[in-house]
């Protein structure tokens, strides 16, 4: 059977801005961002925290959230699926097959890797200025705010890459979202039910347009980075 | 800090406009049915909950999963209606109180795939059960679900049928546990035959070499059901909202935009709701 060329198919969803792609779009950006947001407030200061704190049980924690990194999405989804159904524990939230729940299992996928870069991030930095910030009567606990403020474009990186394993997945969204049109259907569970559909074309569009966008968004970040870089000095 | 603060503000309002949205939508009617994929992704509930809607202002979200899985849903009270294909498993839901009522609305029929070359040489066939036995004593490739859904508990019961033993059939049987559309895409890779719903192959566009071979045998009915989640159970269940979409379903109105859904002229379900069973 002849299948149309994927790129014109891409290029035609883009320009014919198609208000149910438009809407997909938004969804994943929202439900991404508010991922890497959340992940974000926590994750700095916890790693931050990992990298200069001095207690029982701090390497373990570094294994642990260094091994989660690589955290199946399938599993966190279920995980996620059975604390949010009606018959788990949190279930009276009513929380399941909405982009609040999407977004929880998203949080808890990029966690991980926000914590442990920016560890290994305060950690290199600690190491450079010790003394300085010692002789200036600065404890472990004060530099963090300084330690983190001074490696923020190092950690730009960390967020960009909570960004990418959020808006790439597809697994846990599918779960906990149910791909509902117009309500739970992200970039990626979209494509994941046009290949089921057999719609091999339109899927492999709609995965060009995710990567455009994504490769949009990195841009934007790499160029305000550059910028502040350069007014900082 | 300028950049930070205004990220951290910018993150701030994607953060609330998503959280925010969910309570104001809570209040409007929005239920939410499990269903199976044959059901979505023959394209049907686009068809038919544009006329829903309109008529009751009622948004109905559908969750496509396997038969097995879509029961399961319910049970956990996860769904307001179930909406799928498998009558015995549907009976045991009502029983064991997890259903409130079963309402018939509407069959399509299974149809067995296969490559045009017809190795197991079927083609055309209507006994299905001699049909599966020829492809089992060819060794034909076979595509099954292997998913606990509906299309899947059918085939294993047309194999028991046609007393084909599945244990140990060899690598000529292979299971590829998910739903119809994967499937066929993998049928059709490896020229195999699948045992599909008409409504997914009407739909389903990468084809390849495969053809339907054996069509029109009664043991190939596919009847499906429609039940709402029993509210005893789960309270906050949409008792009212989910019972208007059933009765919606099984009304005149309802089964005639059933009847009416065609693909190239061909229809994919037959309307068949019994008369007073509301």
């Amino acid at each position: 059977m002849n299948q149309p060329n994927a790129f014109s198919t891409a290029i035609e969803l883009i320009v014919s801005g198609n208000p149910a792609l438009g809407a997909i779009v938004m969804l994943s950006l929202q439900v991404t961002l508010s991922a890497v947001l959340i992940a974000s407030l926590i994750g700095l200061p916890a790693g931050a925290a990992l990298a200069l704190g001095r207690f029982r049980g701090r390497s373990a924690l570094i294994v642990i959230s260094n091994a989660l990194m690589g955290l199946p999405p399938v599993v966190a989804g279920l995980v996620v699926y059975l604390a949010l159904s009606r018959s788990g524990p949190l279930g009276f939230l009513g929380l399941l097959f909405t982009p609040g729940a999407m977004i929880v299992a998203q949080t808890i996928l990029i966690l991980p890797i926000v914590i442990s870069l920016t560890r290994q991030t305060v950690e290199d930095l600690w190491a450079e200025y010790a003394e300085q910030l010692r002789s200036l009567g600065s404890s472990r606990l004060r530099a963090i705010p300084t330690l983190l403020w001074d490696g923020r474009f190092s950690l730009i990186t960390a967020l960009l890459a909570g960004f990418g394993r959020a808006s790439a997945e597809v697994g846990a969204v599918l779960i906990v979202g149910g791909n509902i049109a117009g309500y739970t259907r992200t970039m990626t569970t979209a494509i994941a039910l046009e290949t089921s559909k057999g719609d091999l074309a339109l899927a492999l569009g709609l995965g060009i347009v995710l990567i455009a966008i994504t490769l949009l968004l990195n841009t934007g970040a790499f160029v305000a980075g550059r910028l502040a870089q350069r007014a900082a000095g | 800090m300028r950049i930070l603060h205004s990220a951290l503000i910018g993150a701030a309002l994607c953060l609330s406009l998503s959280l925010g949205g969910t309570p104001a939508i809570a209040q409007e009617k929005v239920i939410t049915v499990a269903s199976t994929t044959s059901t979505e992704q023959s394209g049907l509930f686009g068809h038919i909950l544009p006329m829903f809607k309109a008529k009751t202002g009622i948004d109905v979200r559908v969750i496509a999963q396997g038969t097995g899985q879509a029961l399961d849903t319910g049970r956990r009270g996860d769904a307001d209606v179930v909406f799928v294909h498998d009558p015995n498993s549907e009976k045991k839901f009502v029983a064991e109180g997890h259903g409130v009522e079963r309402f018939e609305v509407m069959y399509n029929d299974f149809v067995v795939v296969g490559p045009k070359s017809d190795p197991a040489g079927v083609m055309g066939m209507k006994d299905i059960d001699a049909a599966l036995k020829k492809i089992a004593a060819a060794k034909t490739p076979f595509a099954s679900r292997g998913d606990d859904s509906g299309t899947h508990k059918a085939e294993q019961r047309l194999w028991k049928a046609a007393g084909v033993e599945l244990k140990g059939a060899g690598d000529w049987y292979r299971e590829t546990g998910s739903g119809m559309g994967p499937t066929l895409n993998t049928a059709s890779a490896m020229n195999a035959y699948a045992l599909t719903d008409r409504g997914t192959w009407l739909n389903f566009k990468n084809r390849g070499n495969l053809v339907i071979a054996v069509e029109g045998d009664a043991k190939l009915f596919n009847q499906y059901g429609v039940m709402l989640v029993n509210p005893a159970k789960h309270p906050h269940v949409k008792k009212e909202l989910g019972q208007a979409f059933i009765d919606w379903l099984v009304s005149a109105e309802g089964q005639k935009a059933i009847a009416d859904y065609k693909i190239d002229g061909e229809p994919l379900f037959f309307a068949n709701a019994k008369k007073g069973q509301s």
